[in-house]
C-alpha cells in the first residue's frame, strides 16, 4: 500500500507531463484496439463458418457457373442431408458506393441451410408466396431505411437490366458474428427473366452449399462430388466453409499485413513517448536515487520505483484507452459499414490491449533504470537538477 | 535581436536520448502517413499506365469491367465496322476482340489460391499495347492450346514457369513465353489465343472491344454514335480512364484507411513533441532567464524554442521519409476488389509525398511546441532568474 502511495505521488509530481503521456498511450491503446479490430472483423467469416457446411463452385475460377442440373446429382451423394445454391448477383443500388452482397437463392433451403438467419415464420412465407420478394439482413435494411413491403430497384452489372424486387422480410442473425448485411431472393426469377432476356445463360447457378449429415464426413463427401463430375464441362472443387471464407482472405492477405504491421508501429510510437517520459523523470531524479542508495535501498528498490511508476502511468492510458474503445468501434462500425459487415471488439483484443501495455510499460523502464542504479553514489549527489 | 540558430541545435543536441526517441516517434508516423501515399500513388500509377489515351475499350453497359462485361458477335461487328477505327498500312483494322475470364493459381510458398486475369488476344493486341514486349520465349502460336504469363504471374504463382502447363477449360495450357509489360497491370495477366480460349470456356461472346482512335479529338463522336445505335447495349471509354475507374475503390480505401490512422498516429507524436519541448523549457528556466535579461526580446524566446521544435519534426519527417523511400523497392500484390483478380503495384514517391510528408512533420513539431514555446516567452525575468 505504500509503496502504491509513493509511486502515485511520484507519477504525479510533474502533472503535466503525466496528464499527456496519458493521453497518448491512451489514443495508442485506441488506434491499436481498432486496427486488431479490422483484423478479426476480416476473419470473423472464417470464425462463423458451420462446419458441415461445404461450398461446390466451378474448379476453374468463381466467375464460372455450374449447371442446375447438378443438384440433384450432389442430392444423391452419400452424406448429403441437403443441397442449396447461391448466385452472386453483383447489381447496383443506385450507385456504385453503396456495396453489398446479393444472391440469387432457392429461398426455402437456402434458409434452411444458414440456420443462423432468423427470419419470422410470417415474413418466410410472404417470401415463398412472391416470386419478386427478397429479404435483405436487418444492418442493410437499417443502413438504407428498407422497410418490408418496400420495392428495392437494383442495375445488374451481371446480368443487364434493372431488377425490381420487393421486400418481404428481414433477417436477424441469432448469433453475435453472423453478416446481417446480406441480400438475397428467388433465383427463379432471376431464372426466368434470363430465359426471356438472355437465352444461353439460364439454368445455371454460382455455387452449390451442401450440407453433410455430420461434420466429420465432410472431406469425404468433397471427394465424392468432386469426383463425380471429374472430366466434365464443369468440373467442381469442393471446399469447407471455412477454407472457402480463407480463400477470400487470402486474396487480400498483403493488406491484413500491412494493417497488422501498422498497429504495432503504433505500439513502437507510443514506446517512444513513455520511454522519453520516464527517461527524463529518472534523469531528473538522480539525485534522490543517489539518497535512496546512500540510506540502503537495494537496486532492486529503486529499479522497482521506476518500473512501478511506468507501470502506473501506462495502466491508467490502458484503463482510458479500453474503455473508450467500444463506443468509438460502434461509431467506426457505424461509417465503415459499407465494408464491414459487423465490427465488433472481441475479449481478445482485449488482452491484446493490456499485454501491449504492459509490454511498453517494461520496456520504457528498462533504461532509465540501468542509468539510476549504474549512476555512482558521488556522480548521482554532484548533480544537480 | 534574434537568438542564433546554433542555440537550438545544440539544445537538441545536449539532450540526445530523448530527441532522438522523440524523433523515432515522429519519424514513425511520417514513414506511415509517407508509405500510404505512395501505395495509393502506386496503384493509381500502374493502372493508369496500363491505359493508353487513342485507345478506346467497348464493354457492354453498365457491366462496369471486363470480366462482368460481354459483347457478342453481331455487336462486336458492328463496332468494328465504325469509321474511326484507325487503319494500318496494310489496310487492317487496329481493333481487337478479347476475352477476359479468372481462372484460380496456386501462390508460390502455399500462401493459398487467388484469381489470375486471363486475356484471350489476337496478335493485334500487342500493337495496340507498345509496352508489353516478350522477354523470353515465343509467342502463342493463332489456334493452339498455347499462353504467355505476365512476369508477376510467373513471379508469384505455381506452375507457370516456362514448359509448364495449365489444365482448365478441359484441355492442358502450354506456357511458352514470358512477356514484360513495364509498370502496368498487364504484367499480372496471363494472355492466349482468344478463339481458342472462348471455346475452351464456352463462351459464345467476347469481353471487351479495343481499338485504336484514327483522331485523337473524334472521341466524343464516337461515344454518342455507338452508345445511339440501337443494335448495341454498350459503354465507350478512353482506356486510360477505364483502367483509373478500376483503381477507384481500392484507392480510396487505402486513402480513409491511411488518413485515419495517421491522423490517430500523429496525435501520439504531438504529444510526444510537447513533453519533450515542456520538460526542455522548464529545465532551462534560468537560462530562459538569463536570455530575457541579456536583453533577448520575448519573441526571440518564443521564435528559438519553436525552432527547435520545427527542428525536432524536420528530423523525424526526414528520417521517416528517408525510411519510406526504401520502401520503392518492394512490390506489393493484392486482389483488386472491383476486378477481383490479383494485381501487382509498387510504392510510387513523387515530389507531391515529399512535400506534404515534411509538411506534415514540421506541422507536428510546431503544434508539439507552441504552447511550450509561448509558455517560455511568458516568463517573468526575476522570477526566472530566481528558480534556478
Amino acid at each position: 500500500m505504500y509503496v502504491l502511495k509513493i509511486l502515485f505521488k511520484n507519477a504525479l509530481r510533474h502533472k503535466l507531463r503525466t496528464t499527456l503521456t496519458v493521453v497518448g498511450i491512451t489514443i495508442a491503446i485506441l488506434a491499436f484496439g481498432l486496427l486488431r479490430t479490422v483484423i478479426t472483423t476480416w476473419y470473423m467469416g472464417v470464425e462463423a463458418s458451420a462446419a458441415n457446411r461445404l461450398w461446390t463452385r466451378n474448379s476453374v475460377s468463381l466467375i464460372f457457373p455450374l449447371p442446375i442440373a447438378y443438384k440433384d446429382k450432389i442430392r444423391q451423394v452419400e452424406g448429403v442431408k441437403s443441397v442449396s445454391h447461391a448466385t452472386w448477383f453483383g447489381g447496383i443500388y443506385i450507385d456504385e458506393k453503396n456495396f453489398f452482397a446479393q444472391f440469387a437463392v432457392e429461398p426455402k433451403t437456402y434458409m434452411e441451410a444458414f440456420s443462423e438467419y432468423y427470419t419470422p415464420p410470417e415474413q418466410k412465407a410472404a417470401l415463398l408466396r412472391d416470386r419478386k420478394g427478397a429479404v435483405a439482413g436487418r444492418k442493410l435494411a437499417q443502413r438504407y431505411g428498407w422497410k418490408i413491403g418496400d420495392t428495392i430497384i437494383l442495375k445488374g452489372t451481371i446480368y443487364p437490366g434493372n431488377w425490381e424486387f420487393v421486400l418481404r422480410g428481414i433477417y436477424e442473425g441469432t448469433r453475435k458474428d453472423a453478416d446481417e448485411t446480406v441480400f438475397f431472393f428467388h433465383w427463379d426469377y432471376l431464372n426466368e427473366t434470363l430465359k426471356k432476356t438472355s437465352p444461353g445463360r439460364e439454368d445455371l447457378v454460382g455455387s452449390f452449399i451442401v450440407i453433410t449429415k455430420s461434420p466429420d464426413i465432410v472431406a469425404d463427401v468433397a471427394q465424392r462430388i468432386d469426383s463425380l463430375f471429374k472430366n466434365s464441362l464443369a468440373e467442381t472443387l469442393t471446399e469447407t466453409e471455412k477454407a472457402f471464407v480463407l480463400g477470400f482472405i487470402s486474396m487480400s492477405d498483403t493488406i491484413i499485413t500491412a494493417i497488422e504491421l501498422v498497429s504495432f508501429v503504433v505500439i513502437a510510437i507510443i514506446l517512444a513517448v513513455v520511454a522519453n517520459t520516464m527517461a527524463m523523470t529518472a534523469r531528473e531524479r538522480i539525485g534522490e536515487y543517489a539518497i535512496l542508495k546512500t540510506l540502503g535501498f537495494g537496486w532492486f528498490k529503486i529499479g522497482g520505483l521506476i518500473f512501478g511508476e511506468s507501470m502506473i502511468i501506462t495502466m491508467m492510458g490502458c484503463a482510458f484507452g479500453i474503455g473508450l474503445t467500444f463506443p468509438i468501434a460502434d461509431a467506426f462500425g457505424e461509417a465503415m459499414g459499407q465494408y464491414f459487415p459487423a465490427f465488433n471488439v472481441t475479449l481478445e483484443t482485449i488482452y491484446m490491449d493490456i499485454a501491449a501495455s504492459i509490454l511498453v510499460g517494461l520496456l520504457a523502464a528498462i533504461i532509465p533504470s540501468w542509468h539510476a542504479i549504474t549512476t555512482p553514489v558521488a556522480d548521482g549527489l554532484r548533480r544537480i537538477g | 535581436m534574434k537568438i542564433p540558430l546554433s542555440y537550438s541545435i545544440r539544445n537538441l543536441w545536449t539532450r540526445r536520448l530523448t530527441t532522438v526517441i522523440t524523433a523515432t516517434g515522429m519519424a514513425l508516423v511520417v514513414f506511415v502517413f509517407a508509405a500510404i501515399l505512395m501505395l495509393v500513388q502506386g496503384l493509381q500509377q500502374t493502372l493508369v499506365q496500363t491505359g493508353s489515351e487513342d485507345n478506346l475499350i467497348v464493354i457492354r453497359r453498365a457491366s462496369g469491367s471486363e470480366v462482368q462485361s460481354s459483347v457478342d458477335r453481331y455487336q462486336a461487328s458492328i463496332v468494328e465496322a465504325d469509321p474511326a477505327v484507325s487503319i494500318g498500312t496494310d489496310g487492317e483494322r487496329f481493333l481487337v476482340k478479347e476475352i477476359v475470364v479468372l481462372i484460380t493459381l496456386q501462390k508460390k510458398g502455399g500462401s493459398g489460391p487467388s484469381s489470375v486475369t486471363i486475356r484471350g488476344v489476337t496478335e493485334k493486341s500487342l500493337k495496340l499495347r507498345p509496352q508489353v514486349k516478350l522477354i523470353r520465349g515465343r509467342l502463342p502460336n493463332a489456334g493452339s492450346t498455347e499462353i504467355m504469363v505476365g512476369q508477376s504471374v510467373l513471379r508469384r504463382f505455381d506452375g507457370v514457369a516456362m514448359g509448364e502447363s495449365l489444365r482448365f477449360g478441359t484441355r492442358d495450357w502450354t506456357v511458352v513465353g514470358v512477356f514484360d509489360a513495364g509498370n502496368s497491370g498487364f504484367n499480372s495477366e496471363i494472355w492466349g489465343d482468344s478463339d481458342q480460349l472462348m471455346q475452351a470456356f464456352r463462351r459464345p461472346a467476347y469481353s471487351s472491344i479495343l481499338f485504336r482512335l484514327r483522331d485523337h479529338n473524334e472521341f466524343d463522336d464516337v461515344k454518342a454514335r455507338l452508345q445511339s445505335d440501337p443494335r448495341l447495349t454498350v459503354d465507350i471509354k478512353r482506356e486510360v480512364r477505364y483502367y483509373e475507374e478500376q483503381s477507384e475503390m481500392m484507392a480510396k480505401f487505402l486513402r480513409i484507411l491511411g488518413i485515419s490512422i495517421t491522423v490517430i498516429f500523429s496525435l501520439g507524436a504531438i504529444i510526444g513533441a510537447m513533453i519533450t519541448m515542456y520538460t526542455s523549457v522548464a529545465n532551462r528556466v534560468g537560462e530562459i532567464g538569463t536570455l530575457r535579461a541579456l536583453g533577448f526580446q520575448r519573441a526571440s524566446i518564443l521564435g528559438a524554442f519553436l525552432v527547435e521544435a520545427l527542428l525536432l519534426g524536420l528530423a523525424g519527417g526526414l528520417a521517416g521519409l528517408i525510411s519510406a523511400s526504401l520502401m520503392r523497392f518492394i512490390s506489393i500484390s493484392t486482389v483488386n476488389f472491383q476486378t477481383f483478380s490479383e494485381l501487382e503495384f509498387s510504392f510510387a514517391l513523387n515530389l507531391e509525398i515529399v512535400s506534404l510528408a515534411l509538411a506534415f512533420s514540421l506541422i507536428m513539431g510546431f503544434i508539439g511546441g507552441v504552447l511550450p514555446a509561448i509558455r517560455a516567452s511568458r516568463m517573468n525575468i526575476v522570477d526566472a532568474l530566481r528558480e534556478s
